[in-house]
């Protein structure tokens, strides 16, 4: 057996001394490695069983993972409830792909996606629309409630699970949240405390208009790197109620938060669950201080460098939807687009653009009206991942990709443009 | 040459090269182009870290406050330690973060991986190493800065 230092229960060591198998056995050595690092005393038990996984592609690189998915189905093992997985890599339907890039994808990158998937039925996948980083929205259903402990990966759904549903979750790597899955337990530390969960940084939003989200939190993520961040002055922009509005917005300003630094955990004064319930209290004694306004924001905005290889290219091809978006945000866009076309005289967009969401999010607005005004206009609608899309060597020779999303500009050649700037290019209306 | 002394997470006695990022290394960012192209080195693709992008890793010993980034960090790590393209050692001067610390024991039970793994080396080790130095791990945890 390994040498650990956490208590362990009875049930947790029989498992440790083999008795129920020796992959039963590795798996949990694992979590209790990866505990004992962080001075966990014990293990706790996931309350929430349903398990939100990061690896969705079946990247022929990944031979560890394969690896490990053959020992777990081979042992007939099983998590504890069901998976929702991040988005799949490839959507040929909706996003065209040429041969070469078709080549690509089947043979050279995502090789393993059919066996991988066929891994993932047999480990409690949902179904097959469980695939989306945005599991706990209403019409995918994997939503934890408020104080229940996951084991869940994903760094947008860990920061939103804990952030804005309350519940508490560590940054657990891919691997990780399948464990935890598995035994049902996970290491007590860091964000699934109390102690943990306290703030170390003063945020203090000051600027003269509601704050790009992306921007907001990649400056934040930037900042405090993992550490708690407690913002103030950003319920006078977003009011006191998490409606959907608001929680479409704390989203993607998490998402940023967690990609562009290391964030799993934030607190908006007057409006995030903890916030509301416990104010100043989460706020650690000595917390450090970050003031954000126009300039600050400006600065990092211009900080972002454009990585085409021509960078006064026009874009070719644009992406909005990394995190998934919500149905509000679908419904959004479509009215911005058909107002910004009307307006420029135009019935198509003007780069071929595709909007990303979930598969139910996407059953949900196909049954609208809007689903035909935007397709009518060009636009593309996928569950895709955008990431697992653009980042390969052929997609970063064919396109100069524009997007909102400061993830997928920080894991790929994306170039990041506002909100609004995305929109006028679209629309023809200007810097196309 | 400056001694510092940091907590063991995966032991081994090393000598060799050290590539120093003062920021948080975002690990996907950072070993994906090169994993997913099957390449027999890393070199380091993270825009966003001037301090270590294009630098070649493999085999070095990267001195990083932390990681940050995609919570596939660990698998990340655990791949390029499976491929035997990773930097010898990783060396924190913060605590290790959750994704790395995931990575390394990932790379420990499931792969056998000699990847050496040390933390809590302090602000300033990073001050001092700088990036082509050569530095000396012992296996109790010690670095020295040649």
């Amino acid at each position: 057996m390994i040498d650990y230092k956490m208590e362990l229960n009875e049930e947790q060591l029989a498992i440790l001394n083999g008795e129920k198998g020796e992959v039963m056995q590795q798996v949990l050595e694992t979590i209790v490695l990866f505990g004992d690092i962080f001075g966990a005393k014990r293990l706790v038990p996931v309350t929430h069983k349903d398990t939100h996984l990061v690896t969705s592609f079946g990247l022929g690189v990944l031979k560890p993972l394969y690896a490990c998915m053959e020992k777990l189905t081979q042992a007939d093992i099983k998590a504890q409830g069901y998976l929702t997985v991040d988005p799949r890599p490839i959507d040929y339907e909706n996003v065209k792909c040429n041969p070469l890039e078709k080549f690509v994808f089947n043979k050279k990158m995502y090789s393993m996606q059919t066996e991988y998937e066929a891994y993932l039925t047999k480990l409690g996948l949902k179904d097959s629309n469980a695939f989306t980083c945005t599991c706990y929205l209403d019409e995918v259903g994997n939503i934890p409630k408020e104080g229940d402990v996951l084991s869940w990966a994903e760094s947008s759904a860990v920061v939103y699970a804990n952030s804005v549903l309350g519940a508490r979750c560590n940054r657990n790597s891919g691997m990780l949240d399948l464990f935890g899955a598995i035994v049902g337990y996970v290491p007590e530390f860091g964000l699934v405390t109390d102690e943990g969960r306290k703030a170390t940084w003063k945020v203090y939003v000051k600027t003269s208009k509601k704050p790009e989200a992306q921007i907001l939190g990649s400056a934040i993520g930037m900042k405090v790197m993992e550490d708690v961040p407690y913002v103030y002055g950003l319920d006078a922009f977003l009011g006191e109620d998490l409606n959907d509005d608001v929680k479409s917005y704390l989203k993607d300003f998490g998402a940023a938060t967690a990609s562009n630094g290391a964030v799993g955990l934030y607190h908006i004064d007057n409006l995030t669950p903890e916030a509301k319930k416990q104010g100043e209290s989460l706020i650690a004694d000595d917390a450090k201080e970050y003031i954000i306004d126009d300039a600050e924001l400006e600065r990092v905005y211009q900080s972002y460098p454009v990585m085409w290889k021509k960078k006064d290219a026009k874009p070719n091809l644009v992406f909005i939807g990394c995190p998934h978006l919500t149905y509000d945000q679908l419904c959004q866009w479509t009215s911005a687009i058909v107002s910004g076309l009307k307006q420029t005289g135009r019935k198509k967009v003007t780069v071929r653009t595709i909007m990303t969401a979930s598969p139910d999010v996407v059953a949900r607005f196909k049954r609208t009206t809007k689903y035909q005004l935007l397709t009518d206009r060009g636009v593309h609608v996928s569950s895709i991942c955008p990431l697992m899309y653009t980042n390969n060597p052929i997609a970063r020779g064919l396109h100069n990709i524009a997007t909102n999303s400061n993830k997928l500009r920080t894991y790929s050649t994306s170039r990041y443009y506002k909100d609004a700037d995305l929109l006028n290019i679209i629309t023809g209306k200007e810097g196309k | 040459m400056k001694e510092f002394k940091g907590r063991v997470l995966a032991a081994g006695n090393w000598e060799g090269e050290a590539v120093v990022s003062h920021q948080g290394v975002n690990t996907l960012a950072t070993f994906q182009n090169s994993a997913l192209n099957n390449k027999p080195e890393v070199i380091v693709g993270d825009q966003n870290n001037q301090d270590i992008y294009g630098k070649n890793i493999t085999g070095k010993a990267l001195c990083l406050p932390i990681t940050i980034g995609s919570t596939t960090g660990g698998l990340v790590i655990q791949t390029i330690c499976a491929m035997g393209i990773n930097p010898s050692a990783f060396l924190f001067s913060e605590h290790i973060d959750s994704l790395a610390a995931s990575g390394i024991v990932l790379a420990k039970v499931w792969e056998k991986s000699d990847v050496i793994a040390i933390d809590q080396l302090g602000e300033e080790f990073l001050n001092t190493v700088k990036t082509g130095d050569r530095v000396k791990i012992t296996e109790d945890g010690t670095v020295t800065v040649l």
